[in-house]
C-alpha cells in the first residue's frame, strides 16, 4: 500500500514539473506540449481506434519476431556452449552481431524483402538472435559441474540431462538473455518503423514519426507514453512469473513483486 | 532388491595422472582396495593424497590410466544406478524441491511405476526426518537439511554401494555429530557398503569398520586400521578418541616421510 503511494506520489511530481515547465519556460506548445495536451490526444486516438490499431501491429511483428529470434538464439547458444569449435565460429559471430546496432539490418533488409512485414521481422530477429545466444551460451557454461555429475551418477545423460538439468540450472541466466532480447527487439522494431514505411501495417513507430511530419508533438509524446507503458506491462507479464518463481527456488533476491 | 545383489568393490593396481600443459600430477600410484559387502569405509589423507580422485574412479566418473576397478565382479566402465555418490551440500538442484530432489534418481530408473517411485521417496523422506520438508526449497533448508536430503536422494534408487565425498566438511559441528548418529543408524538398518571419504580422522573412526589412510604425492595407500568400537559409536568417547590419535601421529609420519 505503502509502496503503491509511493509510486503515485512519483509520477504526479514528474507530471506536476512538466506542466510547470511548459507555464514557467514560455516555449512554444509545438516544442513541448503540456501533459494535458498528450492526454486529450491519448484520449482521442484510444477512442478512434488508431492506437489500438498501431499497437497490434506493432505487438504482431514484435512478438513473431521474437519468439523465432528466441527460438533461434536458444538453440544455436544450447549448440555453441557444447563445443569449443562452435564457440570459436557461431559464438564469435554471435558475439560480434550483437555489437551491431540492429537498425543497421534495416537498408539489408529493404532490399532483400521490400517494404514488407518480412522485413520487420528480419530486423527484429536479428537484433533479437546475438543477444540470446551469448546469453544461452555463458548460462550453459557457467553451471556448477557438480551438477552434471550427480546427473551422470544418477544415469541422466543426452537429452534428459540438457532438458532435466542443463537448462533448468541454466534458467537464471536464460531468462536474463531472454529479458535483453526483448528489449533489443523493441528497439530494432521502432528504428524499422521510424525509418520504413509499410504499406501493409501502420505500427507505432510510424505514429511516432508522422507526428514529427505533422509537427504534433502530442503525439510524438503520447506514442512514446504508449511505447513505454507497453515495455512495462510485457515485462510485468512475460518475464516477472519467471523471475518470481526463480526467487522462491533459488532464494535470490526479494520475494514477490 | 536384485537378486545375487551384494556391493562388493575391487580396486587393482589403479594409477591415475593429471595432465595439463604445464605440470602431470600423479594423483594415485598402484593402489589396490578391496571392500567387502555391507562394509562401511573410510578414505583419510591430506589434501592430495587422491582419495577424492579414487572416489570418482570407483563412481565411474573418471576412468584410471592404469589398473582396473570391479564391482560385483564386473569391471567399472562408467557411472552406474548401483553406485550412488553423495556430495558436498552444493549438489542439490534448486529448481525442484526437496521432493522433486529425492525423486531425481528414482525417476531414471524404468523399472519402478509412477506410485512406487512415490513411495519409495516418501520413505527415505521419512528415513532422514524431513518428511514435514517435503515441498520446501533448498535455499530454505539448513546445511544439515541439505545433506540429509542429499543422503536421501542417493539411498532413494536403493543403489548397493554408497559414495560418500567429504560429505560434513561443510557443516558445524554439533549437526555434524548428530548426522553421525543418523548415518550409522541408517546404515545399519540398510546395510549399504559405504565409502567415505574425509579429512577428518576423528570422523573416519567414529564411521568406519576400516580407516584407509591415503599419503599424498603420488597418491598411495600407506596403512589401514580396523576399527572394532562397539556400535553405535560417539565421537566423544575417550576409546575414539584414543584410536584417532593413533592413526593421526602415522598419518604425520607418513607427511614426514613423504616431505610434504
Amino acid at each position: 500500500m505503502k509502496r503503491a503511494l509511493v509510486v503515485t506520489a512519483f509520477f504526479a511530481g514528474l507530471l506536476l514539473l512538466w506542466k510547470a515547465a511548459t507555464l514557467l519556460m514560455g516555449w512554444s506548445p509545438l516544442l513541448l506540449p503540456p501533459p494535458e495536451a498528450v492526454a486529450r490526444y491519448l484520449w482521442g486516438a484510444l477512442w478512434d481506434g488508431t492506437l489500438v490499431a498501431a499497437s497490434m501491429v506493432t505487438l504482431k511483428r514484435l512478438l513473431i519476431g521474437y519468439f523465432i529470434g528466441v527460438v533461434i538464439g536458444m538453440s544455436l547458444g544450447l549448440l555453441v556452449s557444447t563445443s569449443s569449435l562452435f564457440e570459436d565460429t557461431i559464438g564469435a559471430l554471435a558475439l560480434g552481431l550483437q555489437t551491431l546496432p540492429s537498425v543497421c539490418w534495416v537498408p539489408l533488409a529493404l532490399l532483400w524483402f521490400g517494404q514488407t512485414e518480412g522485413a520487420m521481422l528480419f530486423v527484429v530477429i536479428m537484433g533479437t538472435v546475438g543477444s540470446v545466444v551469448i546469453a544461452t551460451d555463458t548460462g550453459t557454461r557457467s553451471i556448477p559441474p557438480i551438477y552434471a555429475r550427480v546427473a551422470r551418477t544418477m544415469g541422466s545423460e543426452g537429452y534428459d540431462k540438457w532438458t532435466r538439468v542443463i537448462i533448468p540450472a541454466a534458467l537464471p541466466f536464460l531468462v536474463t538473455g531472454m529479458k535483453q532480447g526483448w528489449a533489443f527487439a523493441w528497439r530494432s522494431l521502432m528504428a524499422a518503423e521510424v525509418y520504413v514505411t509499410i504499406l501493409t501495417g501502420f505500427g507505432l513507430g510510424h505514429l511516432l514519426e508522422y507526428g514529427r511530419e505533422l509537427s504534433a508533438m502530442d503525439q510524438v509524446i503520447g506514442v512514446m507514453v504508449v511505447i513505454v507503458v507497453i515495455g512495462l506491462v510485457t515485462d510485468k507479464c512475460l518475464f516477472a512469473p519467471w523471475e518470481r518463481f526463480m526467487h522462491r527456488r533459488w532464494g535470490t533476491g526479494a520475494t514477490g513483486a | 532388491m536384485t537378486e545375487g545383489a551384494t556391493g562388493t568393490l575391487e580396486v587393482e593396481a589403479v594409477s591415475k595422472w593429471f595432465r595439463t600443459p604445464r605440470a602431470s600430477v600423479h594423483a594415485l600410484d598402484r593402489v589396490s582396495l578391496s571392500v567387502r559387502e555391507g562394509e562401511f569405509i573410510c578414505l583419510v589423507g591430506p589434501s592430495g593424497c587422491g582419495k577424492s580422485t579414487l572416489l570418482d574412479i570407483v563412481a565411474g566418473l573418471t576412468l584410471p590410466d592404469e589398473g582396473e576397478v570391479f564391482a560385483d565382479g564386473q569391471r567399472i566402465e562408467g557411472p552406474g544406478r548401483h553406485r550412488l555418490v553423495m556430495f558436498q551440500e552444493s549438489a542439490l538442484f534448486p529448481w525442484l524441491d526437496v521432493f522433486g530432489n529425492v525423486m531425481f534418481g528414482l525417476a531414471r530408473d524404468p523399472s519402478l511405476t509412477r506410485a512406487q517411485r512415490r513411495d519409495i521417496a516418501e520413505r527415505h523422506l521419512e528415513l532422514v526426518g524431513l518428511s514435514k520438508f517435503k515441498r520446501a526449497y533448498t535455499h530454505e533448508l539448513s546445511g544439515g537439511m541439505k545433506q540429509r536430503v542429499a543422503l536421501a536422494r542417493s539411498l532413494a534408487p536403493d543403489p548397493r554401494v554408497l559414495l560418500m565425498d567429504e560429505p560434513f566438511a561443510a557443516l558445524d559441528a554439533l549437526t555434524r555429530e548428530q548426522l553421525y548418529s543418523d548415518l550409522q543408524e541408517i546404515w545399519q538398518r540398510r546395510r549399504k557398503t559405504i565409502v567415505l571419504v574425509t579429512h577428518n580422522v576423528r570422523e573416519a573412526v567414529c564411521l568406519g569398520d576400516r580407516v584407509v589412510l591415503m599419503s599424498p604425492t603420488p597418491g598411495r595407500i600407506r596403512d589401514e586400521f580396523l576399527i572394532d568400537l562397539p556400535r553405535p559409536r560417539d565421537i566423544n568417547t575417550p576409546e575414539l578418541a584414543l584410536m584417532a590419535q593413533h592413526i593421526t601421529a602415522s598419518l604425520k609420519d607418513g607427511l614426514v616421510a613423504a616431505g610434504a
